[in-house]
């Protein structure tokens, strides 16, 4: 009896390796495992890559703010770059104006700007649907550029915000010129976000996320707030992006007016849907394969840059609407045929 | 104070019937196809370009070059919706998006490799280059034309939508596509033929309003808010909406800038939220 009840587990461990290999829990395995592995490489061997690796996380979390509220609440935005921006401008006039050098609570100030922001534009947004939507958030992503564009005492217009300092991560760790405080600073900053989202998106709030994107109507009818629920993960996506934002003032000491950009809100629902919208593992691996992308081509000229992202962007349009980890997925259940014949 | 007033006045129509040239095309296929093409700007680019290659280049006249713009990009057009855009009908918004984002930035990169990444100027003809006189106050003459371009345009269009055959099963289609097909409308050949017509319209805007938006390889970028502005405000699938949308969007943006310059294009992001939020389908929009 004892025996059975052991075998009878060891199948079931077993069934369900095999059951994560092959399906959408396989390609997830897969991609953390290659990035883990990927982001170790960087530490030991990637000086001189670190500063880029501190990028990638950034973006790393700036797509999985869009993934969470494109992807998995089916709210389409042309203005996320608006969160990005106010997050890193947030940061960099607390530390200009304010004397707000210390960098884990600025973090916070950020995202709670932006959570603000987010609430106050999100009731307006949310009220429309569709291209409504897409014209509003750009609408306002437009005003707030234009602000930060006249706004010249505060944000130093067009010519960027100058003179930002900011203090050692715990008070321990100094900034440095190979850029390894920023790597694994964003890297821990990154791991939090990411394990934050997967729980979300795994809660029964997540997965009524879910449901409102594939049926509002029906989860109306079971009773579910749908308003609400949109109106909070609009909140928790603006709050990510400017932290994401609020990372990046940080590592260059710099913000631009480039943070605000309407290409911005343009790439990074790029980098979602090259990854994969609606999986958190594609988004970050969208990231990745987008920022080294991006650090290639355009070393060589902004043209070409431009028709590479334009054709790789309609190749995975269409013909792998499910972005990279469409790919993978695929990949994996064709290995899985292969092993059971 | 009534000459402050009078050129704003003109200068806001100029500009007004611009905008309303080049997106009037983007509304009719969007309200028509639902779909949300963000790559309008580059066919009005191409038309500029055509336009300036033909004047510059070629060296035929301003009048030749017109009707060569708009021929050149409603080919271009129904090529590529024949080719792609079709496959993404009935796909959800996010794909066209993307798709249309994509279109856009190989145009960028293509135009920007055959004509630089200059401004270019079509050469305008010697009647068009001076000023008329209205009312004791002078104006140039090129933005009069332009304003009576943008009212031609309306013209023609309100008789080929409202008056023939074909514009009747466009506003059928518009509003129930289903309804349209079962009692016999070929949607395929309409769609091709919408499509083309509103990017050829949106070429010859990029001609015409070479003066006022500037032809660079990035005007389908630069632009892009504006004309969606003028489709989201005016309403999809209305030849009338995105016109008062043009002439409100266009007055105001040039009376903020002359009035009250150090806050920029404040008013018309300010006008087109309040708007929106009043009326979510814009003035005379079918559906939001």
């Amino acid at each position: 009896m004892k025996s059975l009840s052991v075998s009878y587990q060891g199948a079931a461990a077993a069934s369900t390796w095999r059951g994560l290999a092959m399906g959408r829990g396989g390609s997830d395995l897969v991609i953390a495992v290659l990035l883990g592995l990927g982001a170790l490489a960087t530490l030991l061997f990637g000086e001189a890559y670190w500063l880029l690796a501190a990028q990638v996380a950034i973006t790393m979390i700036f797509a999985l703010s869009v993934d969470l509220l494109v992807g998995f609440a089916g709210i389409v935005t042309l203005g996320h770059a608006v969160f990005f921006g106010l997050g890193a401008y947030a940061v960099g006039i607390a530390s200009v104006e304010l004397g707000w050098t210390e960098p884990l609570s600025a973090l916070l100030l950020a995202g709670a700007v932006s959570a603000l922001l987010g609430a106050a534009t999100g009731v307006l947004v949310l009220r429309t649907r569709g291209l409504g939507q897409l014209m509003l958030t750009m609408a306002f992503a437009s005003l707030v550029y234009e602000i930060a564009n006249r706004a010249k005492p505060l944000t130093g217009g067009a010519d960027g915000l100058q003179g930002m300092i900011v203090s050692p991560v715990a008070g321990l760790f100094e900034f440095d010129i190979f850029g390894l405080t920023a790597f694994l600073y964003t890297l821990a900053v990154l791991i939090v976000v990411v394990v934050f989202a997967v729980l979300m998106t795994r809660s029964p709030y997540g997965r009524s996320l879910v449901g409102i994107r594939e049926n509002r109507v029906r989860m109306q009818a079971i009773g579910t707030g749908v308003q609400r629920r949109l109106l909070s993960i609009y909140i928790v996506s603006a709050a990510l992006a400017g932290i994401a934002g609020a990372l990046l003032a940080q590592t260059s000491q710099f913000v631009g007016l480039n943070v605000l950009h309407f290409s911005l809100s343009g790439e990074i629902l790029i980098i979602v849907a090259l990854g994969g919208a609606g999986r958190l593992w594609g988004a970050l691996l969208g990231a990745v394969v987008f920022t080294l992308f991006k650090d290639r081509l355009s070393a060589l000229d902004p043209a070409y840059w431009y028709f590479w992202l334009g054709l790789l962007l309609a190749v995975i349009v269409l013909f792998a609407p499910k972005g990279l980890i469409g790919l993978v997925d695929r990949l994996l259940a064709l290995l899985h045929r292969k092993e059971a014949a | 104070m009534i000459t402050a007033a009078l050129t704003i006045l003109f200068h806001g129509l100029a500009f007004a019937m611009v905008l309303y040239i080049v997106s009037v095309g983007l509304g009719i296929t969007m309200g028509l196809m639902n779909f949300a093409n963000l790559a309008h700007g580059a066919f009005a680019a191409a038309g500029g370009y055509v336009v300036v290659m033909a004047t510059r280049s070629l060296g035929l006249p301003f009048w030749v070059a017109l009707p060569a713009a708009f021929v050149t990009v409603a080919l271009a057009g129904a090529v590529v919706e024949r080719l792609v855009v079709r496959t993404l009908y009935g796909a959800d918004e996010l794909r066209q998006v993307l798709f249309s984002i994509a279109l856009l930035f190989m145009a960028i990169a293509g135009f920007t490799l055959a004509f630089g990444p200059l401004q270019q100027q079509p050469e305008i003809p010697a009647a068009l280059s001076g000023q008329v006189t209205l009312g004791g106050i002078d104006f140039p003459a090129y933005r009069a034309f332009v304003i009576v371009a943008g009212v031609a345009i309306l013209a023609a269009l309100w008789l080929l939508i409202g008056r023939t055959r074909m514009g009747m099963r466009i506003r059928a289609a518009v509003d129930n596509r289903n309804m349209a097909e079962a009692v016999g409308v070929d949607t395929r050949l309409l769609f091709t033929l919408t499509f083309a017509l509103g990017t050829g319209i949106a070429g010859l805007g990029g001609g015409i309003g070479a003066d006022v938006l500037s032809i660079t390889p990035t005007y389908g970028q630069e632009y892009l808010v504006l004309f969606l502005i003028v489709v989201a405000v005016g309403g999809l699938g209305s030849i009338f909406g995105p016109f008062l949308a043009a002439l409100c969007i266009g007055v105001v943006d040039v009376a903020g800038k002359y009035l009250i310059p150090e806050f920029g294009a404040f008013f018309i992001y300010g006008v087109v939220i309040a708007i929106l939020l009043a009326k979510p389908a814009g003035f005379f929009g079918v559906r939001s």
